[in-house]
């Protein structure tokens, strides 16, 4: 497992996004990221982005007022999931239009959708933020199909009863 | 939007939850929604199905409970629609890990979504495999990821390829079934499938030994080619990154490689070409270029190379740790670290720099060049780089205080070559930072110290200089109290006075003044006044004439409301008053405290044990060094019990009351209690202890709380372990049994201590319905690697067993000696047992611990019985 969970927090620590890739409890969860946004959150400008917590690597990106937040094993290679972290920032980015944290608020499903075609099982599974967007676009224009159908079907039913 | 839709949309929850100004708020929204989605859920209502689950995942990432829309994920995944689906299986990702039982539902659902016609819902189903498979799930649907490696759409068989990982990780034994797939992919042009199927190979490299030789023999080769091809790849918009092609290709493929080429020079050699142009080749002013660096020193570093590469290499991190960009000087020391052992010259060149990293402002970079540094000491530099750090050590962040300290007395301990040195720097340490000394450092100082005869006097002196400047250190203070109360001679007259000392005028005034301080000091601690106290008793017969002066400032604990010191101080109180004649005998020096024996003790406590003996710093060091007048004595006193040893003279005995310190007492006051013969006293003992055990850890925890809280059930439990090894020494053995079985129930406890002082837990080996073994375990002196263990054999049946037979494996790192059992007939109902001797030898000494295999053979009633069992819970540092 390259990664074992990914994290999204907020300047204030307000969590935008988690993704766990390995196994941790409902408890430990929330102790992760309790601990978590209270090392990384205070930690200074301009130094490294990694932290050694619980004998594992979290690396930290901040980008605006979100922290991208991954966390691997203290053998990976630190300086790849920084550049994993800006793949996944750049696919929202371009899937967005420059994102912003309220798109990621408001659209969190779609945040994992996106996180789900770049990462499985902590895994990278596409380098291409081309094939990324394209993946994700088509099956939202599948979900917009049905969409249109389903809506099409109950406004004859509303039609029918309204006669 | 679904026109009947009552209630709130999931833009609208989130908008509510955001417009909340305190958290109360923000519960009842929440609480609110909740209520209305339990109410949807319950009415079976198709059409907010799909929304109430994504409200649901964002409610529970504000960390609520969702366990109520468990059901609805399999609902929605088990529903035709692709939007069903889509939001189904977020939400089992989300809502779901896989260790809940309702996973095991979806399984089904699992398995046809894989093999449906619609390739974005196999892409569904396999993300949601991937991510949250169960073993369980990993056996049922391995068939279908296997068949999907080999799907039409690329975007597919990446995604199997990856399920792939998960599964083969879950279920090691299903590695062979992809072997062939997965060399398959290796093949691959789209990125996407060569890098998951690159990945894959590394993964079952990991599980399988015969994928290791089978990749390494038909693909070495490839993956050379295809790495040469992406280095030097022409400019591609879509994988570019700051002018590299894709850099996590790159990276996937050195991996692989790396793991190829280790351990076999045929493969490592294929590969030295493209490394070392990639080590050259690569840009390194941006992160992605750093990255591939990074990997491949990484890769050089691993195989089996002849040298050439690997200074190529040293080099890469030599400037990665000059770069001024923190990140990179981070991975450097992450990097060099592994570079010691694999040439440590070339790591030396950079001590100067990373001694500078040491002093970083970034706590990241501060611990790895710690460690770091820790690896490059030796006896030739540890002098100016101890030096370094404890300059440091002044000046160094709170926080960070408890590393270096821990690293610079691990260190001094390490290279003290010269005891002078080591004191001096201890005490450097102590005065800087003593707070964040551990227990069982100063310790160490102080056996250190008393076995320094010759520097006696300028340790007392020097110590006594540092506690006037730094009273706020608490190791500090204790050191010097014992030290001042040890030497308080020396102190005053100047003995041993060295060249290097500039003279200082104590009076015996100042003396007794300085513990008074320290006994005074709020801030001490338990452990530093009951220390004082004693100070001031040895004191009271070092300098006769502060005798009343003495007496006053112990009589003012009289009223303590520890309960510890409350005691003492009347107890030495009674001593000065009604006992001059013995006083002195008393409060001699103590003898030379043993080193040997005390490192032993060190390497052969478990952590709590450390932990458990920390507040009693004298007593260490006093059970240890006291003659082996007899050998119940001698047990008792390592126990760090307050009993009394009644067969030793009066002055040994009370000597041992001053050594123990923090172990709670036995009701009845150890100094007024008549020397009785030695088993009465101890089945007294045993008559107060034994019942009450809880009583007694109670009361131990109280006295303690004020110290440290984890202690005193240990404590107060070593005191019945050794009571009840004594109850066997001194009683009958059916006496004995029920004894033992009080322990067992409490698990392994310190048993029995051997003359030379050192106690390991002993252990059940094995316990069945019809036998019991168990294991004693001592070292010999002088020879730390090897434990001699004697195991008891006991028969719990009503049966006799004849041709008693005991056989035991272990591991190559270990060496078995048996002796011959002391019989082959062991007796029913626990009524006699076998011992035997076993001697074991670990090459491996304090790095690995004690594992073997045994197997018991006997007959009973003519049937021939066969017992085996592996023992692992072998107590640490055997």
């Amino acid at each position: 497992m390259v990664i074992h969970f990914v994290l999204l927090i907020s300047r204030q620590g307000k969590v935008r996004l988690t993704k766990w890739y390995s196994t941790y409890s409902k408890k430990e969860r929330s102790k992760v990221l309790r601990e978590l946004s209270g090392v990384i959150l205070t930690r200074g400008p301009r130094l490294c982005n990694f932290v050694e917590w619980r004998g594992l690597k979290v690396v930290y990106k901040r980008y605006a007022s979100l922290y991208f937040c991954m966390c691997i094993d203290p053998d990976g290679n630190e300086l790849e999931i920084l550049e994993i972290i800006h793949h996944y920032v750049e696919v929202l980015d371009r899937y967005f239009g420059s994102v912003c944290e309220l798109d990621l608020i408001y659209n969190f499903h779609k945040a994992y959708y996106i996180l789900d075609e770049i990462l499985i099982s902590g895994e990278l599974q596409e380098s291409s933020k081309r094939t990324v967007v394209r993946s994700v676009a088509a099956q939202d224009s599948l979900v917009e199909a049905a969409k249109e159908q389903t809506g099409s079907t109950i406004s004859n039913i509303i039609a029918h009863a309204a006669k | 939007m679904n026109p009947f839709s009552s209630g709130t949309c999931l833009r609208d929850m989130i908008r509510a939850i955001r417009a909340c100004k305190t958290s109360a708020e923000e519960r009842a929204v929440v609480r609110k929604e909740c209520a209305a989605i339990r109410a949807s859920i319950n009415e079976d209502d198709q059409d907010y199905r799909h929304r109430n689950l994504a409200k649901l995942m964002f409610i529970q990432m504000l960390g609520y409970p969702t366990h109520f829309g468990q059901m609805e994920c399999l609902k929605l995944i088990a529903s035709a629609g692709f939007p069903e689906k889509r939001i189904g299986y977020l939400g089992l990702m989300l809502l779901l890990d896989e260790r809940q039982e309702v996973l095991m539902l979806v399984t089904n659902s699992l398995k046809q979504d894989l093999n449906h016609s619609n390739q974005y819902i196999v892409g569904l189903a396999l993300c949601a495999l991937g991510n949250i498979c169960s073993a369980e799930m990993a056996r049922d649907l391995a068939p279908e990821v296997e068949r999907l490696l080999q799907f039409r759409d690329p975007n597919i068989r990446k995604k199997a390829a990856l399920c792939s990982i998960r599964i083969i990780k879950k279920v090691p034994a299903l590695a062979e079934n992809f072997i062939n797939c997965a060399a398959s992919l290796l093949k691959e042009k789209h990125h996407g499938v060569l890098i998951t199927g690159v990945q894959l190979c590394a993964d079952l490299c990991k599980v399988s030994s015969e994928a290791l030789e089978y990749f390494r023999k038909k693909c070495t080769e490839g993956l050379v080619r295809t790495l040469r091809d992406i280095v030097n790849s022409p400019y591609s918009p879509e994988y570019d990154i700051s002018g590299i092609t894709d850099p996590y290709l790159h990276i996937r493929l050195l991996k692989l490689l790396r793991i190829l080429g280790q351990g076999d020079a045929d493969a490592s050699d294929r590969m030295t070409d493209i490394l070392a142009q990639v080590a050259t080749k690569t840009e390194s002013n941006k992160n992605a270029g750093n990255a591939i660096l990074y990997e491949c020193v990484e890769t050089i570093m691993s195989i089996e190379d002849d040298g050439g590469l690997r200074v190529l290499a040293i080099n890469i991190l030599g400037k990665f740790l000059s770069n001024r960009d923190n990140n990179i000087r981070y991975v450097a020391l992450n990097m060099l670290m592994r570079a010691t052992t694999l040439d440590a010259q070339a790591v030396q060149r950079h001590r100067a720099t990373i001694l500078d990293c040491v002093k970083d402002s970034d706590a990241s970079i501060r611990k790895r060049a710690l460690d770091l540094l820790y690896l490059l000491v030796n006896d030739n530099n540890v002098k100016p780089l101890i030096k370094e750090l404890i300059e440091y050590l002044e000046v160094s962040d709170q926080e960070f205080k408890g590393d270096l300290t821990a690293k610079i007395c691990s260190l001094v301990e390490k290279f003290s070559s010269e005891k002078i040195w080591y004191i001096d720097q201890m005490l450097k340490v102590l005065s800087e930072a003593g707070n964040f000394v551990k227990d069982e450092v100063w310790h160490a100082l102080i056996v250190v110290i008393s076995n320094a005869s010759d520097l006696h006097g300028y340790t007392v002196r020097a110590l006594y200089r540092a506690f006037l400047t730094s009273t706020e250190q608490e190791t500090l203070v204790r050191v010097a109290v014992w030290c001042i109360g040890e030497y308080g001679d020396m102190l005053v007259n100047n003995v041993g006075m060295l060249d290097i000392e500039d003279p200082i005028t104590v009076t015996e005034c100042d003396a007794v003044d300085a513990v008074e301080v320290a006994i005074k000091r709020h801030t001490s601690d338990l452990t530093t006044k009951a220390m004082a106290l004693i100070a001031l008793l040895k004191l009271s017969s070092r300098f006769p004439s502060y005798s009343e002066r003495i007496k006053d400032i112990i009589v003012q604990n009289k009223g303590n409301v520890v309960l510890e010191l409350q005691q003492r101080s009347i107890e030495f109180n009674r001593i000065l008053q009604k006992h001059p004649k013995f006083r002195s005998a008393l409060v001699e020096r103590m003898p030379v405290l043993d080193e040997a024996t005390f490192s032993g003790r060190r390497a052969g406590s478990l952590p709590t044990a450390i932990s458990t003996s920390s507040g009693a710093p004298s007593n260490l060091p006093n059970g240890i060094a006291k003659p082996a007048t007899a050998p119940i004595p001698d047990l008792l006193d390592l126990s760090s019990d307050d009993v009394p040893a009644p067969s030793s003279s009066g002055g040994d005995f009370l000597q041992d009351l001053l050594g123990v310190d923090l172990s709670p007492t036995p009701a009845p006051s150890g100094a007024d209690m008549p020397p009785k013969a030695s088993t009465d006293v101890l089945l007294d003992l045993l008559s107060i202890g034994m019942p009450l055990p809880v009583q007694t850890g109670l009361s131990a925890s109280d006295i303690l709380s004020s110290s440290q809280d984890d202690k005193a059930p240990f404590v107060n439990f070593n005191g019945l372990a050794s009571l009840s090894s004594l109850s066997a020494n001194a009683t009958s053995p059916a006496n004995a049994a029920p004894m033992m079985d009080l322990l067992d129930g409490r698990g392994p406890g310190p048993q029995k201590s051997e003359e030379n002082g050192q106690a390991y837990p002993s252990l059940v080996a094995y316990e069945s319905s019809s036998l019991r073994v168990m294991f004693n375990f001592s070292k010999q002196r002088g020879s730390p690697q090897t434990t001699l263990i004697q195991a008891t054999f006991t028969n719990l049946s009503s049966n006799v067993y004849n041709d008693f037979l005991f056989q035991a494996a272990v591991p190559k790192f270990l060496q078995l000696h048996l002796d011959p059992a002391s019989s082959n007939t062991l007796p029913a109902s626990g009524d006699g047992s076998i011992t035997q001797n076993l001697k074991v030898t670990n090459s491996q000494h304090g790095k690995k611990s004690l594992v073997m295999r045994v197997r018991i053979a006997y007959k009973t009633n003519n049937k021939d019985v066969l017992e085996e069992r592996q023992i692992n819970n072998f107590p640490q540092n055997l």
